[in-house]
């Protein structure tokens, strides 16, 4: 099970002046969950579109199964599955003639078309809805009518792109349990995500990007503990006392700033804690809240990128942060192994 | 939320075969036939519009224009006919914008199916549509007194043509929709493309009314000729170069459009 299912080698694409994506790399083992996370805009929907040959690569190599994406298109598509952040089914259609749809167009005999259909029908629950007009559906059940017209053909290779944004918690819930259940049975998976909670609980490896480019990559621990094992969470009354707080606190660790909050990434976390609390004291500070815990993927991407994973990233490029982002890439490549 | 085995996934997908554009197409076909049959508004509407062109041309402005040696209803039913396919023809378009907006075309393009398949479906799809529509309106006109006094297998040659020219603007309309952003963009860039060939024709008057700098266009351009030989295979006159000439101008925007259209949408993103 160690061959590579799916890789990205250097993949460059522009539109117009734009670079969506400026030389990325992954590569997906046979089985396994890779979990492609960044802001809106960071690039993953086009590294998508371009795995599935909905793109051509500017330049750089992208494989599936040994398959030369762009060589080979219709190869390709022999083995992929795709379920969008949009579901891709026809609304007027109902969820049965939907899979019907996609069974057809995939060549399969009428009668495993059926079977198939029986099957997912029932894995996703939308059985007693299967004769309804999708138009109908609820949300969730769009979602799950979309995942499941994905899988009609059995594709070895499956990619989600943001497949729970705009779902309900309970929706996502459930959503997660079948995307698990895939994933058992040996499916490949590429998944897209702004969402950490799902990174973190689907995938096996996380590739990390930000306009256009890797960031950070290693499993949801290893990116945890490049932040240290702990982190001492100071909420503070205004912004004068967060500037004072980082120039107290800093000799003691990493600091990121999130508002009226402050991060400090630890090793050693009680004492780190005790030294926090001196150091308060003795400038005066009386922080507003105070808690030591352990660091999430939320921690992780707020040091890698300056900014929380779900708050839309800055449009204009503006000098300083754009130099400060190029300085943490530069580290952070470094860091790779 | 299943049983695990319910989703193995075969090592690889053998028993899909290879692309095949005729099935493929047909496949497609089925979805959009489907999509009208879901949406019957859409057709009554589409058809309610025509019917009012000939109920107001034959009693409102009928006694109005006056065309030398005919009957106003006989001239003008070619002109409905063809009007009528022209501005269904822009479903086709607003279809596709509309497929492209909500991903269902991505879906497409990332299965391993003809990559004509999505257009000759809808364009059949479309053509079975006015096949319907152009039905319909033959039995309106002939309750308003249309009487054509050709061979019925010239009248039906002459519908033949109506829907022909119909296919034909389907995949014009293609490639507007593919271009537009969303299906109202699609309405939008169609709309001024489509007027002054419906009515800067021989639709609804006889060209020679017009003036002189528009003439030459009205008399040439592709509802007009196609009108005119319509005209000729239900009510007679100078036939044959007439049909050459709408066929003509058939064949041409085909052979045109078809591979602009197939062409955009490989590329389209």
């Amino acid at each position: 099970m160690t061959a590579t299912a799916i890789l990205a080698d250097e993949l460059v694409k522009c539109f117009g002046d734009v670079e969506a994506l400026k030389g990325v790399s992954f590569d997906v083992p046979t089985g396994t969950v890779l979990g492609l996370l960044g802001p809106n805009g960071a690039g993953k929907t086009t590294a998508v579109r371009i795995l599935t040959t909905l793109l051509r690569p500017d330049r750089g190599r992208a494989e599936v199964l040994g398959v030369d994406v762009t060589a080979d298109p219709m190869g390709t598509r022999m083995s992929i599955g795709l379920a969008g952040q949009n579901a891709a089914v026809d609304e007027n259609l109902t969820g049965r003639e939907n899979l019907r749809l996609v069974g057809r167009l995939t060549h399969l005999p009428a009668a495993e078309i059926t079977r198939r259909s029986d099957t997912l029908l029932e894995q996703f629950e939308l059985t007693r809805a299967e004769d309804r007009l999708v138009r109908t559906y609820s949300g969730g059940m769009r979602r799950r009518i979309d995942l499941a017209a994905a899988l009609v053909h059995r594709p070895p290779v499956l990619f989600l792109d943001e497949p729970t944004t705009g779902l309900d918690p309970r929706s996502r819930t459930d959503l997660w349990g079948t995307i698990e259940d895939l994933v058992s049975d040996g499916t490949t998976v590429l998944l897209t995500t702004q969402y950490l909670e799902e990174a973190d609980r689907l995938a096996d490896r996380i590739v990390v990007i930000d306009h256009g480019a890797v960031i950070a990559e290693g499993t949801a621990t290893e990116l945890k503990a490049r932040l240290g094992s702990t982190v001492i969470e100071v909420g503070l009354a205004d912004a004068s006392d967060v500037t004072r707080a980082h120039e107290q606190l800093a000799r003691l660790g990493a600091i990121t700033t999130d508002g009226h909050l402050l991060r400090l990434s630890v090793t050693d976390g009680a004492a780190a804690m005790l030294e926090t609390v001196r150091a308060l004291d003795a400038a005066s500070l009386a922080p507003v809240t105070l808690a030591l815990r352990e660091p999430t993927l939320d921690d992780v991407f707020l040091s890698l990128t300056g900014h929380t994973a779900e708050e839309p990233t800055p449009t204009d490029d503006d000098e300083t942060p754009s130099a400060s982002r190029r300085g943490r890439r530069g580290r952070s490549a470094e860091q790779r192994p | 939320m299943s049983a695990p085995s319910a989703a193995l996934p075969a090592p690889a997908s053998v028993r899909m075969g290879k692309p095949r554009w005729f099935g493929d197409a047909m496949t497609i076909a089925w979805r959009n036939i489907l999509n009208i049959r879901r949406n019957p508004e859409l057709l009554v509407f589409a058809t309610i519009q025509p019917v009012i062109f000939v109920l107001m041309f034959t009693y409102v402005f009928g006694g109005a224009i006056k065309v030398p040696g005919t009957n106003y209803i006989d001239y003008l039913m070619p002109g409905i006919f063809v009007q009528t396919v022209v501005f269904g023809s822009l479903t086709t378009g607003v279809g596709l914008a509309e497929d492209l907006q909500t991903g269902l075309i991505d879906r497409f393009r990332s299965l391993p199916m003809a990559r004509s398949a999505v257009l000759v479906g809808r364009t059949f799809a479309d053509l079975l549509r006015n096949v319907f529509v152009v039905a319909l309106m033959a039995v309106v006109g002939y309750l308003v007194g249309w009487r054509p006094d050709q061979s019925t297998l010239s009248i039906l040659a002459g519908l033949g043509l109506v829907l022909a020219f119909s296919y034909s603007l389907s995949w014009l309309f293609a490639i507007v929709g593919l271009y537009a952003r969303n299906s109202e963009t699609a309405q939008a860039i169609s709309f001024p493309i489509l007027a002054p060939l419906v009515f800067a024709s021989s639709a609804f008057v006889p060209v020679a009314t017009m003036p002189d700098w528009l003439q030459t266009f009205a008399e040439y351009q592709p509802v007009s000729v196609v009108v005119d030989a319509v005209r000729g295979l239900t009510y007679g006159g100078s036939t044959p170069e007439k049909v050459l000439a709408a066929l003509a101008w058939i064949v041409g925007i085909v052979a045109v459009c078809v591979p602009i259209a197939v062409a955009r949408y490989r590329r389209v993103a």
